[in-house]
C-alpha cells in the first residue's frame, strides 16, 4: 500500500531522514518509534506531501510526486499531534472540513458530503456532540473529533502523529482501541508515530525504530523492543518483559 | 416516528451553519435602512417614502409622479445618491477585505489600513495626482500598484520577524511600512504646494466630492474582488486549521493566499482611490459579525460586505451632521470607534499570539 524507497529529507543543514526504506501492506498497522528528533514526524509529513524529499514514495502503486495535492489527500488522512482548533467552529463544521479533498475549489458540501461526515461522527459515537463548539470539548473528545475529520476524508491510509499525547492512560488505551476497531471494520492502513513503546508494541503489527534519521531496527514488537535496542537508542535503563499479553517496556531507575 | 424526528434533528446538526435566515434578513434590512438614512438626512430632509417613490419614478417604463421638487430631486440624485453609493461600495470593500486578510494571515488584528495597504494605495494615488496628468483612469491603477507593494513589504517583513503566525509581528510590520510610505508621501506632496489641497482632501478621506463617476470607476474592481472573496469563504475556513493541516486536506495554501490577497488588495486600492484613507472598518465590521453571528468565514465574508456598506453610509451621515454645516473627516469617526474596538480585539487575542 505504501512504499518508501531510500527516502531522504533535509531540514536546513541537517538530514531529518537519510535513506529510509519502508513498505507497509494494505491493512497493516506500522508504528514508527524512536527518540526525540529521530525523524518520526518528518516521515509522516513526507508521506502526505508536506515536506520536500529525495527518493520515491509510492502510495497504492502511484508515485506521490505525480499526484495533485487533492489526489494525495484522498489517499492519506493525517491526524496531527497538536491539531488547530479554530474558536467558534462546531464539531459538525470541523468534521465537514475533512471533505475538502473531495470538493471543487469553490464548491460547498453536497448532501453526499454531509452523509460522509455523519458516518464518521456515528462511527466514533460523536453525533450528540455535533453542535458543540471545539473549544467546549475535553481532550479525549477532541482527539475523537480529529479522528472523525480524518475518517470523513475517506482515505484508505490513516497517518497518526503521536495519537496519545495529552491523554491519560485510560484515554490512551481507548483511543488506540478505537483506531484498532476502525481498522478491523474498514481495512484502513495505519502508520503512526508513538512515544509509548509498550502501547506501540501492543497495537502495531510492526515497528520501525528510527535513530537520527536512519532505520536502526525493524520488525515485530518482540524483535524490535529488546533491552539492547531501547538502551542503545533511547539511552534509557529499562527492563523488557515478554509474556503472552505482549511486550512491556518498564523503566528502571539506573 | 419519534425516533425518526430525533434522527432528523440529529442530521440537521451535521452541516455548516452558514448564515441563518434571520441574520441574512437582518443585515439586508440594516443595509437598506442605512441607505435610506443616508439619502434622507441632510440640510434638506427627505422622507424615506418620498425617496422610494422617487427611485421608482426614475425607473424606465414606470409612470408615476414623484412628490419631490426639482431641487429636491437634484439634491437627492446628484448629490446624495452618489455619495451614499460610493460610501456603501467603499465600506463593503474595506470590511470584506479586512475579513479576508484576517483569514489568509490567520490574524484577527490585520485590516487594509494596518497592513499598510491603504498607505501604499495613498502613495500611489498621490504620485499620480502630483506628477501625473491627474487622469482619473490612472489613479486606481497607481493605487493598486502602491497597495500591492505595501502588502508584499508588510508580509515579507512580518515573516522575517519570526513564524508567520506571530500575530504581533505582521501588525508591527504594517505599522512600519505605513510610517515609511506616509513619510514618502508627505515628501512628495510638499514639493508641489499647488496640488496640496487635492492630496490633503484625498488623504483625510471622505465622500464630500463623491460623484457617479467615482462610483463607476470603483464599482467594477469592488464587484470583481468581492465575488472572488465570497467564493473563497469555505476555503478560508480550511485555512483556519493552519497551513500544514490545510495542505494535508489538499489545499494549495500558497495559491489561496496569493489569490485572496490579490483580490482583497485590488478591491481595497479601488476603494482608497475614490475615498482616501479610512481606517478600522475592516476591524470593526468582521469582528462584530464574529461576535453576533458566527466565526465561520462562510458567514463573516459575505455579511462583512453588506454590513460594512451600511456601516460606512451611517458613519458618513455622522461625519456630515455632527459639526454641520462643517464636515468632519470620516476617518476621524472610524478611528474614534475603531481604536477602542481594536484594543478589545487585541485583549481577546491574548494567548493566541
Amino acid at each position: 500500500m505504501i512504499e518508501l524507497r531510500s527516502l531522504s529529507v533535509r531540514l536546513g543543514d541537517t538530514h531529518a531522514l537519510r535513506d529510509v526504506s519502508i513498505s507497509v501492506e494494505a491493512g497493516e498497522w506500522v508504528a514508527v518509534i524512536g527518540p526525540n528528533g529521530a525523524g518520526k514526524t518528518t516521515a509522516l509529513r513526507a508521506l502526505c506531501g508536506l515536506v520536500d524529499y529525495d527518493g520515491v514514495i509510492l502510495v497504492d502503486g502511484r508515485d506521490t510526486r505525480t499526484l495533485s495535492r487533492r489526489a494525495l489527500a484522498r489517499l492519506t488522512a493525517l491526524v496531527p499531534q497538536i491539531p488547530e482548533t479554530p474558536p467558534g467552529l462546531t464539531v459538525a463544521e470541523y468534521v465537514l472540513l475533512g471533505r475538502t479533498p473531495h470538493l471543487g475549489y469553490f464548491a460547498m458540501e453536497s448532501v453526499g458530503d454531509r452523509h460522509a461526515a455523519e458516518r464518521a461522527l456515528d462511527r466514533l459515537e460523536l453525533r450528540p456532540l455535533a453542535a458543540r463548539t471545539l473549544t467546549a470539548l475535553s481532550g479525549g473528545e477532541l482527539q475523537r473529533v480529529v479522528l472523525a475529520r480524518a475518517l470523513a476524508q475517506d482515505a484508505p491510509i490513516l497517518l497518526l502523529d503521536e495519537p496519545t499525547t495529552a491523554l491519560d492512560l485510560g484515554r490512551q488505551q481507548q483511543a488506540l482501541e478505537l483506531v484498532h476497531a476502525l481498522r478491523e471494520g474498514s481495512g484502513l492502513t495505519i502508520v503512526s508515530t508513538m512515544h509509548d513503546l509498550t502501547l506501540a508494541g501492543q497495537y502495531a503489527d510492526r515497528l520501525v525504530l528510527l535513530d537520527r534519521g536512519e532505520i536502526a531496527a525493524e520488525g515485530t514488537p518482540d524483535e524490535v523492543l529488546s533491552t539492547a535496542n531501547v538502551s542503545a537508542y533511547y539511552g534509557a535503563n529499562v527492563r523488557v518483559v515478554h509474556d503472552e499479553d505482549g511486550v512491556f517496556v518498564l523503566p528502571v531507575r539506573p | 416516528m419519534i425516533a425518526e424526528s430525533v434522527r432528523a434533528r440529529d442530521t440537521a446538526g451535521v452541516r455548516a451553519r452558514g448564515i441563518a435566515p434571520v441574520w441574512a434578513i437582518a443585515t439586508v434590512a440594516f443595509l437598506l435602512g442605512s441607505l435610506l438614512v443616508g439619502l434622507g438626512v441632510g440640510a434638506v430632509e427627505i422622507s424615506p417614502g418620498a425617496i422610494v417613490v422617487s427611485a421608482v419614478a426614475h425607473l424606465p417604463l414606470v409612470h408615476i409622479h414623484s412628490s419631490l421638487s426639482a431641487v429636491q430631486d437634484a439634491i437627492l440624485w446628484q448629490l446624495r445618491a452618489p455619495r451614499v453609493v460610493v460610501a456603501a461600495l467603499v465600506g463593503g470593500m474595506l470590511a470584506i477585505a479586512g475579513a479576508s486578510y484576517q483569514g489568509v494571515f490567520r490574524n484577527p488584528l490585520v485590516d487594509p489600513y494596518l497592513l499598510g495597504v491603504a498607505a501604499g494605495a495613498g502613495l500611489g494615488a498621490t504620485l499620480v495626482i502630483t506628477y501625473g496628468h491627474a487622469s482619473a483612469q490612472l489613479v486606481p491603477v497607481a493605487a493598486f500598484a502602491g497597495a500591492t507593494l505595501a502588502a508584499a513589504c508588510s508580509y515579507i517583513l512580518g515573516r522575517s520577524a519570526g513564524p508567520a503566525r506571530t500575530t504581533g509581528a505582521l501588525v508591527l510590520a504594517g505599522v512600519t511600512v505605513t510610517a515609511f510610505l506616509t513619510a514618502v508621501q508627505t515628501f512628495v506632496q510638499q514639493q508641489r504646494t499647488d496640488v496640496l489641497r487635492n492630496v490633503y482632501s484625498f488623504i483625510l478621506g471622505g465622500f464630500a466630492t463623491a460623484s457617479w463617476h467615482d462610483a463607476a470607476v470603483a464599482a467594477p474592481y469592488i464587484a470583481a474582488s468581492s465575488i472572488v472573496l465570497v467564493l473563497h469563504r469555505r476555503v478560508l475556513d480550511v485555512l483556519a486549521l493552519g497551513d500544514e493541516e490545510a495542505a494535508s486536506l489538499g489545499v494549495n495554501v500558497a495559491r489561496v493566499r496569493l489569490v485572496v490577497c490579490a483580490a482583497a488588495t485590488a478591491g481595497t486600492a479601488a476603494a482608497v482611490a475614490v475615498s482616501g484613507l479610512i481606517g478600522f472598518v475592516g476591524i470593526i465590521v468582521p469582528h462584530t459579525i464574529r461576535l453576533l453571528v458566527s466565526t465561520s468565514y462562510r458567514a463573516v465574508v459575505p455579511l462583512s460586505l453588506l454590513v460594512g456598506a451600511g456601516f460606512l453610509v451611517l458613519t458618513d451621515v455622522l461625519a456630515r451632521t455632527i459639526l454641520s454645516p462643517q464636515e468632519l473627516p470620516i476617518g476621524v469617526i472610524t478611528a474614534f470607534f475603531g481604536a477602542p474596538f481594536f484594543a478589545v480585539v487585541l485583549r481577546r487575542s491574548r494567548g493566541r499570539a
